[in-house]
């Protein structure tokens, strides 16, 4: 054991140059990553001087099997909090061989949105709060849940403390630490209403790289479920009845909301969200009705409502920025297992390019 | 209670800059302490799996406790805060982390944060934030590096306290200034009970029975008269490595029941410690796998409740001719008996009965050495004419805000009438 142990962490830079790069990229379903490394001759911190690669994609339902390859295209890199050293985590998309995005490469067209002049004045900022939820292997019951039974009801949990209330907390806190070890812009964590539950908190990050950064942080919390023997599972609302459902509330300001007279930017752009109120909700994750329910801290999924320290409404607007006359909106529709690329985007382009 | 230490002034505790190591809580302290768990038949977790801290079956090495030992300091100059505060009940802790830019070292330096009340029966959907108001720093144990522990208190957000936060009033208490020259210091005796997980039953007694009566317990050693120490000892050093001016350990009367004491502390500074300490210890026991219980009397019948004795004592009384002011002050408390037990914690009933060293909750008594009395004067502070006095009727699931701004404001700011005076010392045999 011990051996395995020297090795899987053995400091390469005395004797070598050479570095792992773990390539990451989106699967078939839209919600499934998947990875794979490769040896580059030596350290990389930009993103262009990564070379393209390739993959099987008739084996994650990308591609037939007579024309099997996708490409692809390095596009943010991380520090890998597994192999450390100089080895690097690497963000990808999906390409055809012709340079034509794959349909599930939901990147290529958040980017185009994001350097559009308009958007780019605007330096969008997201603050994205993925919550998840942990599951026992074999069974699939909460972790921490009686199996065959189910806990207290909902109240001592959140933000709880205790062997009776918290159940977990060793996966969060790696995962906070070795996202900040990798570069990413991790804000926060809490433990969630349900118990098993938990959120962390990524931002604020500027356009594309918000996407970027929740999808290597999924990953890494991944990595770290499948060592601790738990599942992870970003269904909206694992456990039906009176138990909480799992959301990615997005916070996002853009230029004109954070300087003064912000709150009348805010009021329009939230209005301009009301009248897309389905678009956004057909993006928002698959499942999301059984979630939004308009209760257990939703608004229902058919109506359209913000307010002031609201959480029960689609858009909450803070107490501060209310009172500060700037500031930010929180859109608390999204699904735990939303695509941030596709979410971030569609905001910006609701806000910012489209007009009613 | 332990030697009189130097209280330490807390807000004045600098946080260094580096560290050589990560997290202080080592493997090997851990792995310990789950040996002893499977001894005891403590924490079962459900199936196969030990829900709090992993170790699964599929990894073949334990690359988890890897990350989270890390020490992020040669990275980045990033920290995490954990911002702790007090719950709807009164009694139970909840935290949440921050990133912040850089080590902090003093608490006015923290950013006010805020939380979701509506989850925490705090407050209403509808208008669900809670604003947060950093009060004291530690250093984290858990986290270690530059991490710290924040004690926060709650407020609306128009600057109100909240009806849970009793911190406000302590503070404005320990501000006025009569009290602030009296200097007023706190030892406070944090009694708790262990439990075995799912079956909450306390640790180390037979499920579906009783072990041996009270006798061999108390401060006992053996693998059949001490139940967890490990988390005990971890809990010491623990607050040690915070900066919690905790100042000693024992073992209870109860099997399965422990204490620890926390002081000499200043006024405002008691409460802080003594809820950042009992939110480690919870951190602990969920590590552990056991669960924490404060209930004053968690077992019916010929078993010793569980109590947060406070011993307290100022300027005037530490120096010469300082007896006189204890009584005096000993009189003052007798004439508020009631205000004070109904703010002494929930169940109090069940523990103080007259019988387990407790005095009974309608009667006010007091004695030197005398274990079976309200208050509790020791046999040195009699014989050397100055000292400090000991509370013996806080449960264990009191607020220390409220138990420690009590006794200042009783002793220190009330004045009753000469008759009321006069007839309370008749009545409690105190010539003042």
């Amino acid at each position: 054991m011990s051996l395995l142990n020297d090795l899987i962490n053995l400091d390469l830079s005395d004797t070598t140059e050479k570095i792992i790069a773990e390539y990451i990229w989106i699967g078939g379903s839209g919600m499934d990553l998947r990875s794979k490394a490769r040896t580059l001759p030596g350290p990389v911190s930009d993103p262009s001087k990564l070379p393209k690669w390739n993959y099987d994609g008739s084996s994650t339902n990308q591609a037939p099997g007579d024309d099997s390859e996708v490409i692809l295209y390095p596009q943010a890199i991380f520090k890998d909090p597994f192999r450390k050293g100089n080895n690097i985590l690497v963000m990808c998309d999906a390409y055809t061989p012709a340079g034509e995005p794959i349909p599930t490469n939901k990147r290529f067209n958040a980017a185009k949105i994001f350097s559009h002049p308009d958007v780019v004045a605007e330096e969008p900022w997201y603050g994205i709060e993925q919550e998840y939820t942990l599951l026992q292997k074999d069974t699939k019951w909460p972790l921490g849940w009686p199996v065959g039974g189910f806990p207290g009801p909902q109240g001592p949990y959140y933000c709880g403390v205790g062997a009776d209330k918290s159940f977990g907390r060793d996966i969060v806190d790696s995962h906070y630490k070795a996202c900040l070890y990798a570069g990413v812009n991790i804000s926060g964590i809490n433990g969630e209403v349900m118990p098993g539950q938990w959120e962390f908190q990524v931002g604020p990050t500027v356009g594309i790289s918000s996407g970027d950064q929740i999808w290597i942080a999924r990953y890494i919390l991944e990595r770290i479920t499948e060592i601790a023997g738990v599942v992870l599972s970003f269904d909206p609302k694992p456990i039906p009845g009176d138990w909480n459902g799992a959301g990615a509330h997005t916070n996002y300001s853009t230029k004109s909301m954070r300087n003064d007279g912000g709150i009348d930017v805010i009021k329009k752009a939230i209005e301009k969200l009301g009248l897309r109120h389905k678009e956004h909700i057909a993006a928002y994750g698959e499942g999301n009705e059984r979630r939004l329910t308009g209760r257990h801290e939703t608004a229902d999924i058919n109506t359209f409502s913000w307010g002031v320290a609201n959480r029960g409404a689609s858009i909450r607007v803070g107490r501060d920025t209310e009172k500060d006359g700037k500031g930010y909106f929180e859109d608390r529709r999204p699904a735990s297992n939303m695509d941030p690329y596709v979410v971030t985007s569609m905001i910006a382009e609701t806000t910012i390019l489209w007009k009613p | 209670m332990a030697h009189i230490l130097a209280p330490s002034t807390q807000w004045q505790m600098r946080v260094p800059k580096s560290s050589t190591f990560g997290s202080p809580i080592a493997t090997k302290m851990w792995s310990s302490l789950f040996l002893k768990q499977n001894m005891h038949g403590a924490a079962k977790a459900t199936g196969k799996f030990r829900v709090l801290a992993l170790q699964s079956d599929n990894s073949t090495v334990n690359r988890v406790e890897q990350l989270l030992n890390m020490d992020v300091t040669p990275y980045t100059d990033k920290i995490i805060a954990e911002y702790i505060w007090i719950g709807g009940s009164g009694i139970d802790t909840r935290s949440k982390s921050r990133t912040l830019a850089k080590p902090v070292e003093h608490p006015s330096e923290l950013p006010k944060w805020n939380y979701d009340g509506s989850s925490t029966g705090q407050a209403p959907g509808d208008d669900s934030e809670v604003i947060l108001y950093p009060q004291a720093i530690f250093k984290d144990p858990f986290r270690g590096g530059n991490n710290i522990l924040v004690i926060c208190d709650t407020y609306t957000p128009a600057g109100e306290p909240i009806p849970t936060n009793k911190r406000h009033k302590a503070a404005e208490i320990f501000s006025n200034k009569k009290v602030v020259d009296e200097v007023p210091w706190f030892g406070i005796e944090q009694e708790y009970t262990l439990l075995q997980q799912n079956v909450k039953w306390p640790l180390g007694w037979p499920v579906g029975g009783y072990p041996g009566p009270q006798g061999p317990y108390y401060c006992g050693a053996g693998a059949d008269k001490s139940f967890g120490r490990d988390i005990s000892d971890a809990h010491y050093k623990a607050c040690l490595y915070a900066g919690i001016n905790i100042s000693g350990t024992n073992g209870e009367v109860m099997p399965g029941q422990w204490e620890y004491q926390v002081g000499p502390s200043v006024g405002i500074e008691a409460g802080d410690h003594i809820w950042c300490s009992r939110y480690i210890l919870e951190r602990i026991t969920e590590q552990a796998g056991v669960v924490l219980s404060l209930d004053p009397k968690p077992i019916e019948g010929d078993w010793n409740g569980a109590g947060c004795h406070t011993n307290y004592s100022t300027k005037s009384m530490r120096e010469e001719g300082g007896f006189e002011v204890i009584k005096k002050a000993i009189l003052n408390l007798s004439l508020r008996h009631k205000e004070h037990i109904s703010a002494y914690g929930e169940g109090n009933e069940r523990r103080l009965t007259g019988k387990h060293e407790t005095a009974s909750i309608d009667t006010f008594s007091w004695g030197v050495a005398n274990r079976g009395c309200s208050i509790r004067v020791g046999r040195d502070t009699e014989k050397n004419g100055k000292g400090y006095l000991e509370d013996r009727r806080p449960a264990s699931n009191m607020d220390p805000y409220v138990v420690t701004g009590l006794l200042a404001e009783t002793t220190l700011l009330y004045e009753p009438t000469l008759e009321a005076e006069a007839l309370a010392a008749q009545k409690i045999a105190l010539k003042v």
